[in-house]
C-alpha cells in the first residue's frame, strides 16, 4: 500500500468535483426516472395502463415536459437505458431536454441483484462487466453521472459480513470504473425498510454498511469529492409498532451520517424507500432542520416520492397530460424546499400525496 | 516517560532525576491560573500524577483547580512486528481496564495512546496499518468502559524523504483503517479525541512546502476520513519548531476548507522547549519558564482560532527543530 499510483489527474478531479455539486446546489435534488422495465409494469399496472415502450415513453415525456421551475429544484434526472435514447413527441431527443433546463443527466448502471449463495437470502449487484465500455459510451450520448443499487435487509440473522462487505467492495469496483470515465458514480447501499424492527436498530445496521461502504471506497482509490451517496433514510421497519417523529427520524439519520460519511462528499440524496411523498418530503425537511452539524448537502433523489400523484393524474391519457406535468411539478418544488429545510408541510394528508407507496420485498 | 525526559533534560544540561522531573512539571502546573484559557486538558505521566508540588499539593489538584481536564497516557511503548521492515505495533493492552478504573478514581478523565508508523519504500504495510488501528480500537473502547475519552493517536513519523503528497496518501490510508477499526469495535466517536500527524513533507524532502500548503493537504486529508462526529482534532507536533506548530496550526484554521471538527493541538516539545530552555535547571528560573510556557499556550490558542499574527521575530528556542530521528518516545 505504500505508494500513490494516482487514480486521476487534477483535470479529471475537478470534472468530477464540479458535477456532483452542480447536481447537488442548494435545493436541489434529483428525480429517479431510472425504473426498469419490469419496475415500470408495477407502476403502469397500478393504474390500469398497458407496460408498452411507447407507454413509457409517454410518461417520461410528461416528467420532462416540465417547465423552466424544475431548474431551481431538479440538479439531476437519473435515466433507465432505454430512456436515454427516446424522444419526445416533436423528436427532441429525451437527454437533450433535460441538459437544456441546465440538469445533469445520469444513467443506472447496475444489473440487478444475483443471490449470495449460503446466505439467508441476501443479495450481492451484478453489472461490473464491461462497465468501462459502456460508461464511456454513456458518457459520449450525454451522461455525467450514474446510479448502482446495492440492497441489504434487517432480520434476525441479516444484513450478514459478508453481504456488508461484498456489497461494500462492488460498490467501490463501480464507483472506480464509473471515475475512470469522468462519470460522477451515486453509492446506493439501500436497506429495506421491510420487518419490525425499531428505529436504533436501522441506526445500527446503518452506521455498520456505511462504514464499511466509505472504507472499502478508500482501499478502491475512489475520490470522495467527486461522488454522492444515496443512502435509506433511518426509519423504524414498516411493520413496528412504534411510531416515530419525523424530528426523532431525522436525529437518527444524521448521527448515523456524521459518524460514518465524511464531509469531503458532497452530498447525499436519500432513496425514499417506499414513504409516501408527504413523508419524504416532511422527513427531509426535519433533516435539514435537525440542530446537528451537517457538513454534507442534504437532499432528494425520489423516483416513487416524486411520481406518484402526476402517475395518478395521468392515467395514460394523453389529455391529461399537463396536469400530470404540474403535479410533478408541485413535488418537485416541495422538496426541492425540503432540501433548504423551508417546507413547511401541506396539512393534506389525503390523495395520492399522503397515501402509503410502500411494496413489500422491494428488489426492483 | 522516563526515558524521553532523559533527553529534553540533558539537552539543558539537568540531571534526570525523579526530583528534576517533578520540579519541572511543578513550573508547568503551577502557571497562573488563566492559562486555562489556552489550555483545556493535561497528559500526565504516570509517576507524575501522583507527585505532587512543593506544598504538598497533589498535580491532578492543582490541574484541576484551575478547570483543566486531567489525561494519563496510557499506551507501554513500541513492539517489533515479526516479519516486516521495522515495523512496530504499541503494547498496553494486558489489564487496561483495571488501570483505567484506578485512574479514574484518580482523577483523570481521558487517555492517549500513541500508535507509530513509518514512510519507506515499503511501509507502512498493511499489516502495520491494520494491527496498530485495531489496538487503537481496542484500547478506545476500553476506556470509554470506564469513563475516560480516549485520545487515539496514529502517528506517522516525519523522518524521510518524501514529499507532501506521499504523506497525505499514506495518512488517508491510515485514517480510513482507523475509522473502519473504531466503527468495528463500536467506539462512540463523539466521546473521542483524534491526535493524528499534520500533513508535511519528511524531514529530508528537498523540496520546501508553505504553511498554507502544509494546511490544505491536512485539512483535505481529514476532510476524506474523519467522520464529523468526531468533536476535536488535537495535533501532535512531531518534531517541528515551537513556532513552526503554531503557525501550521494556525494556517489550518484560517483556510477556506470547511472544518466540522475543532483544529487544536496537542503539543509536548513545542509547548515546552522555551520554558525548559529559560529554567535550565534553576528554581530562580521558575518565573521567567512560565512566562515562556504562557506565551507559547496564549500564541498556539490563537492559532486555533485562526488569529495568530506573525511577528516574523520568532527568538532561538521557539524556531529551534525539535526533530529527533525515529522519535520513539
Amino acid at each position: 500500500m505504500t505508494h500513490q499510483y494516482p487514480a486521476l489527474t487534477a483535470e479529471q478531479k475537478k470534472e468530477l468535483s464540479d458535477i456532483a455539486l452542480r447536481i447537488v446546489a442548494p435545493g436541489k435534488g434529483i428525480l429517479a426516472a431510472d425504473e426498469s422495465v419490469g419496475h415500470m409494469a408495477k407502476r403502469l399496472n397500478q393504474i390500469g395502463v398497458e407496460n408498452t415502450e411507447e407507454n413509457r415513453r409517454l410518461y417520461r415525456q410528461i416528467l420532462f415536459s416540465a417547465d423552466s421551475r424544475v431548474k431551481k429544484c431538479i440538479g439531476g434526472v437519473i435515466f433507465f437505458h432505454e430512456t436515454m435514447y427516446q424522444k419526445a413527441d416533436d423528436g427532441t431527443p429525451f437527454v437533450q431536454m433535460i441538459k437544456d433546463k441546465g440538469i445533469v443527466v445520469g444513467i443506472k448502471v447496475d444489473k440487478g441483484v444475483v443471490p449470495l449463495a449460503g446466505t439467508d437470502g441476501e443479495t450481492t449487484t451484478q453489472g461490473l462487466d464491461g462497465l468501462s465500455e459502456r460508461c464511456a459510451q454513456y458518457k459520449k450520448d450525454g451522461a455525467d453521472f450514474a446510479k448502482w443499487r446495492c440492497v441489504l435487509k434487517i432480520s434476525d440473522n441479516t444484513p450478514s459480513a459478508l453481504a456488508i462487505m461484498e456489497n461494500a467492495n462492488v460498490l467501490a469496483r463501480y464507483a472506480s470504473i464509473c471515475q475512470q470515465n469522468g462519470i460522477v458514480p451515486i453509492v446506493e447501499p439501500e436497506i429495506l425498510p421491510d420487518g419490525d424492527h425499531d428505529l436504533k436498530r436501522c441506526q445500527y445496521v446503518t452506521e455498520k454498511v456505511l462504514a464499511a461502504v466509505y472504507k472499502a471506497l478508500s482501499d478502491h482509490h475512489v475520490y470522495l469529492e467527486g461522488t454522492l451517496l444515496k443512502p435509506n433514510m433511518v426509519t423504524p421497519g414498516h411493520s413496528c409498532p412504534t411510531k416515530y417523529s419525523p424530528e426523532e427520524i431525522a436525529m437518527a439519520t444524521v448521527t448515523a451520517l456524521r459518524r460514518t460519511v465524511p464531509p469531503a462528499v458532497p452530498g447525499v440524496t436519500f432513496l425514499s424507500g417506499g414513504q409516501s411523498e408527504e413523508e419524504a418530503s416532511i422527513n427531509l425537511n426535519a433533516i435539514n432542520t435537525c440542530p446537528l452539524m451537517r457538513p454534507w448537502a442534504l437532499t432528494f433523489s425520489y423516483g416513487r416520492a416524486l411520481q406518484a400523484s402526476a402517475l395518478s393524474a395521468w392515467r395514460g391519457q394523453r389529455d391529461n397530460a399537463t396536469a400530470a406535468t404540474e403535479e410533478f411539478v408541485k413535488r418537485a418544488e416541495v422538496n426541492g424546499l425540503a432540501a433548504l429545510g423551508k417546507y413547511e408541510g401541506s396539512g393534506d394528508d389525503s390523495g395520492a400525496a399522503g397515501q402509503s407507496l410502500y411494496v413489500a420485498n422491494h428488489a426492483y | 516517560s522516563l526515558g524521553t525526559m532523559g533527553n529534553r533534560l540533558q539537552r539543558i544540561n539537568v540531571e534526570n532525576t525523579e526530583e528534576n522531573r517533578r520540579a519541572f512539571r511543578e513550573i508547568l502546573f503551577s502557571s497562573d491560573a488563566s492559562i486555562n484559557q489556552s489550555i483545556g486538558g493535561v497528559i500526565l505521566f504516570h509517576e507524575t500524577l501522583y507527585q505532587k508540588d512543593s506544598s504538598g499539593k497533589p498535580f491532578p489538584a492543582l490541574i484541576k483547580e484551575k478547570g483543566i481536564v486531567v489525561g494519563i497516557k496510557l499506551d507501554k511503548g513500541t513492539a517489533p512486528l515479526a516479519g516486516t521492515n521495522g515495523e512496530t505495533t504499541i503494547q498496553g493492552l494486558d489489564g487496561l481496564a483495571e488501570r483505567c478504573a484506578q485512574y479514574k478514581k484518580d482523577g483523570v478523565d481521558f487517555g492517549k495512546w500513541r500508535a507509530v508508523l513509518k514512510i519507506t519504500s515499503t511501509t507502512p504495510s498493511q499489516l502495520a496499518i491494520q494491527e496498530n488501528a485495531n489496538t487503537l480500537a481496542r484500547y478506545a473502547s476500553i476506556c470509554q468502559q470506564h469513563g475516560l475519552v480516549p485520545i487515539v493517536e496514529p502517528e506517522i513519523l516525519p523522518d524521510g524523504d518524501h514529499d507532501l503528497q506521499r504523506c497525505q496518501y499514506v495518512t488517508e490510508k491510515v485514517l480510513a483503517a482507523v475509522y473502519k477499526a473504531l466503527n468495528d469495535h463500536h467506539v462512540y466517536l463523539e466521546g473521542t479525541l483524534l491526535k493524528p500527524n499534520m500533513v508535511t513533507a519528511g524531514h529530508s524532502c528537498p523540496k520546501k512546502y508553505t504553511p498554507q500548503d502544509v494546511a490544505v493537504a491536512t485539512v483535505t486529508t481529514l476532510l476524506r476520513t474523519v467522520p464529523a462526529a468526531v468533536p476535536g482534532i488535537c495535533f501532535l507536533s512531531g518534531g517541528q519548531s515551537e513556532e513552526e506548530a503554531s503557525v501550521n496550526l494556525n494556517a489550518m484554521n484560517q483556510s477556506p476548507l470547511p472544518k466540522p471538527w475543532k483544529l487544536t493541538f496537542s503539543y509536548g516539545r513545542a509547548l515546552q522547549a522555551s520554558a525548559l530552555a529559560a529554567w535550565v535547571g534553576k528554581s530562580e528560573n521558575k518565573k521567567a519558564a512560565q512566562e515562556a510556557f504562557r506565551k507559547r499556550a496564549q500564541i498556539n490558542s490563537l492559532a486555533c482560532r485562526g488569529q495568530y499574527v506573525v511577528s516574523g521575530k520568532a527568538d532561538t528556542a521557539a524556531t529551534q527543530s525539535l526533530f529527533t530521528a525515529s522519535y520513539t518516545y
